[in-house]
């Protein structure tokens, strides 16, 4: 069909069929503002936020539900539609706490910056305020109902891209409020701690869990050593909280920031990934050839993983008994590393900087401590870790870049492309190669399972053996996929999951965007790191294998069970 | 209520799905006065709904409730003669005598608190109805005595 012209603020535009006005704007470079609108799923028109004036009728309509028509004539920025919108923002914040000063998201609200944008300069409803206690029983995150504008937003994202629905609307009228079954708290509830609801939240009424503050009191006692790990995604996603061009990588200069900051060790994540590969890899193929149990699923996404123990327990066997990167470096680091060094486990205080709010789960599930040490003592997730390089007063630009530390300092590009979906997947078909045939990998990238698409699927052939693998992110998406294997209609050997769509480089801990330019960004920075290096195989990182020389014996051996493998149990929640 | 009870209602909606979600509640706090955590994961399995979701329509209606009533149940008139005669000022004393808000149940399990449309005794509005019983005029500087002859009662 051809495509037909609307005229938008006095420029003709093209727009295709079933095109909203939003998006024809948007795509003009005419942005208009949003409160309810989620890329990607049918509109709901809850906040008009977004109206715009049809040039004829005078009509004030919602431009993201309203589909563009030949010859149509719109003014998005015309005095009424900016009226209407300034008495939104109004009439919001009359039932609003002027929390901005204390407010996490100060700095990056969106109902801060529209209230900005509009010109809201007084109050000028004074409704009565509703207050509700904070949430704060989820490890993971921290709700805050009083700074809700009732958006839907969390609710949808938990729902439909996440398979969940931990919250939902509760009450009615000037009593509505979101919440969990029962008024619980949020750990009790079937929430996994993704997070996802923290990105789509445009207020600080959802928020990660703040820890910077035992960190920085860790990083102030003398008697304690500190060591940091920081996971494959933050290095890429980390510089566009400070200005710098999304998706470039900066893991040098984080490097130097850390160590001004006071930081002791510094190991990548990347390594323990590498580990993970090896041990992945290998229980692929011990299950290859024992004969299962298939299809063998990934574990290192914490919320997928509490997800499948309280919606899919029947997969408790399926799922790799491998202990996550973090869990796995935090355990070599804790239980031998201390010991090489002469340190007391007891003085060492392990700080994991990662995308994602459910490792602040995972550092505390079983399995997870020697006696009464932790092996991960604090998780921060990327933006608790931006807040503290600004506290710290430290100019990313300006920093030189630092190499991190020895004996776990190296790391292939396969432990670095876990941080996006599929790369775990192309990790392990890397190693399993090799463990299998002896021989490297004719291509090394499995480029079906690259990109953003929600299931991804591939055939790999090792040997005379043809491996059927899937990538999922979202677990909406894992819910389909598991669905079609329940039912026999689709049957796999491998299968990767993650919790976020697109995996960690759009986890909930990283900084806000709504761009997908710049989530793709990231994505990308990932793959040519990947293109670059010299070392593209976990199994030729020469400090890991080193490692599994001096300790660890082989892959899949006893030492290797007790310190880097776990297990998983159904899981009774409000679900 | 036992698991069976409640299976044996759900066994009369079939293969039903989000639309008797309304009727099935209905039916349940018939049975047993409320909708306990179990009933509502029971009804949220039987229908493939999530229990947030089936607690976010629950508690759009004001006919839900989802603790046991106390052993003195106070239905509170909320219909237009007794709204005149001062029935808003009558359930805020209730509210702060017992720090109760409608539709919960005290701690103790002794008193639980409902607004009611006109229950049919406009002529001696504002009335409450305790158990049964009515109380008929009030003032709200009566509450703390009515509440204390039924503490009295309880022990
Ligand atoms: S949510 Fe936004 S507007 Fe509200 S207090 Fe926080 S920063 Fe201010
Ligand atoms: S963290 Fe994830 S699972 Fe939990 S409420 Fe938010 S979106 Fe739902
Ligand atoms: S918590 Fe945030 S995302 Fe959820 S409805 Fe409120 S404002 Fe919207
Ligand atoms: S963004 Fe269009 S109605 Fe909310
Ligand atoms: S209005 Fe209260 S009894 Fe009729």
């Amino acid at each position: 069909m051809e495509n037909m012209k609307v005229t938008i603020n006095n420029r003709v535009l093209e727009a295709s069929h079933g095109e909203t006005v939003l998006s024809v704007a948007s795509r003009a470079g005419i942005s208009i503002p949003t409160l309810c609108h989620m890329e990607g799923l049918p509109p709901t028109g809850a906040c008009r936020m977004c109206v715009v004036e049809e040039i004829g009728s005078g009509n004030l309509i919602p431009s993201c539900s309203l589909p563009a028509y030949d010859g149509m004539d719109i003014k998005t920025h015309s005095p009424k539609a900016l009226n209407a919108r300034r008495t939104i923002v109004e009439l919001l914040l009359a039932n609003h706490p002027d929390d901005c000063l204390y407010c996490i998201r100060n700095g990056t609200c969106t109902l801060q910056d529209y209230s900005e944008e509009l010109g809201v300069r007084q109050r000028r409803y004074n409704g009565e305020r509703s207050t509700y206690d904070l949430d704060v029983s989820s490890p993971s995150l921290v709700r805050d109902p009083d700074k809700c504008i009732l958006c839907g937003k969390c609710v949808r994202v938990c729902e439909e891209i996440q398979g969940v629905s931990a919250i939902d609307f509760v009450g009615r009228g000037s009593a509505t409020h979101i919440g969990c079954a029962f008024e619980e708290g949020l750990n009790v509830s079937s929430c996994i701690n993704c997070g996802q609801c923290i990105m789509v939240c445009p207020t600080g009424a959802l928020a990660e869990k703040d820890e910077t503050a035992r960190v920085i009191s860790a990083l102030r006692d003398p008697d304690i050593t500190v060591v940091a790990q920081h996971a494959p995604a933050i290095s890429v996603t980390i510089a566009e909280d400070f200005g710098i061009k999304p998706g470039t990588d900066i893991v040098d200069r984080m490097n130097g920031a850390m160590r001004r900051m006071g930081f002791d060790y510094i190991f990548p994540t990347s390594f323990g990934a590498d580990l993970t590969v090896i041990e992945e890899a290998n229980e692929l193929v011990q299950r290859v050839t024992s004969g299962g149990p298939f299809p063998m699923f990934t574990s290192c996404s914490p919320g997928w993983v509490k997800f499948m123990e309280q919606f899919y327990p029947e997969l408790v066997d399926n799922v790799s008994s491998c202990k996550s990167p973090q869990q796995m470096l935090g355990a070599v680091v804790k239980r031998i590393w201390t010991r090489d060094k002469k340190l007391d486990p007891k003085k060492v205080f392990h700080v994991s900087i990662m995308p994602c709010t459910a490792k602040k789960f995972e550092c505390d599930r079983p399995g997870m401590r020697d006696g009464t040490v932790r092996d991960v003592d604090v998780v921060l997730t990327t933006r608790e870790f931006d807040r503290m390089i600004k506290m710290f007063g430290i100019d990313l630009e300006q920093v030189e870049g630092e190499p991190a530390d020895n004996p776990y300092g190296e790391r292939s590009s396969a432990g670095k492309i876990f941080g996006a979906s599929g790369g775990v997947m192309e990790a392990a078909v890397r190693t399993a190669f090799h463990m299998i045939t002896g021989d490297e990998l004719p291509n090394l990238e499995v480029k079906d399972v690259r990109g953003f698409e929600g299931i991804k699927e591939t055939e790999v052939k090792i040997g005379d053996l043809v491996v059927k693998a899937a990538v999922v992110s979202g677990l909406g998406n894992a819910r389909k996929l598991i669905d079609s294997i329940l039912s026999g209609e689709k049957s796999y050997h491998f299968i990767e999951v993650m919790t976020c769509p697109g995996g960690c480089i759009a986890g909930g801990g990283q900084p806000f965007t709504s761009d997908p330019k710049v989530i793709r960004s990231r994505m990308m920075a990932l793959y040519s790191i990947d293109s670059a290096a010299p070392v593209r195989t976990a199994h030729s990182n020469a400090s890991l294998m080193k490692l599994y020389e001096d300790h660890l014996e082989k892959p899949g051996s006893h030492k290797a069970h007790e310190m880097l493998h776990t297990s998983y149990a159904e899981r009774e929640v409000l679900k | 209520m036992s698991v069976e009870k409640i299976n044996e209602i759900l066994n009369q909606y079939p293969e039903a799905g989000r639309d008797k979600l309304i009727p099935v509640l209905q039916d349940v706090q018939g049975e047993e006065g409320y909708l306990s955590k179990e009933s509502v994961r029971l009804i949220g399995r039987h229908l493939n709904l999530p229990t947030s979701k089936i607690y976010g329509v629950a508690t759009f209606y004001n006919q839900f409730r989802f603790e046991p009533m106390g052993k003195f149940h106070i239905q509170v008139c909320r219909g237009t003669a007794c709204h005149v005669k001062g029935s808003l000022p009558v359930l805020e004393a209730l509210t702060k005598e017992l720090e109760l808000q409608p539709g919960r149940t005290t701690k103790d399990g002794l008193f639980s608190l409902e607004i009611v449309a006109c229950i049919g005794a406009c002529g001696l509005a504002p009335v409450i109805a305790v158990n049964g019983e009515f109380h008929a005029r009030l003032e709200s500087d009566q509450i703390p005595e009515i509440i204390e002859s039924y503490r009295k009662k309880a022990v």
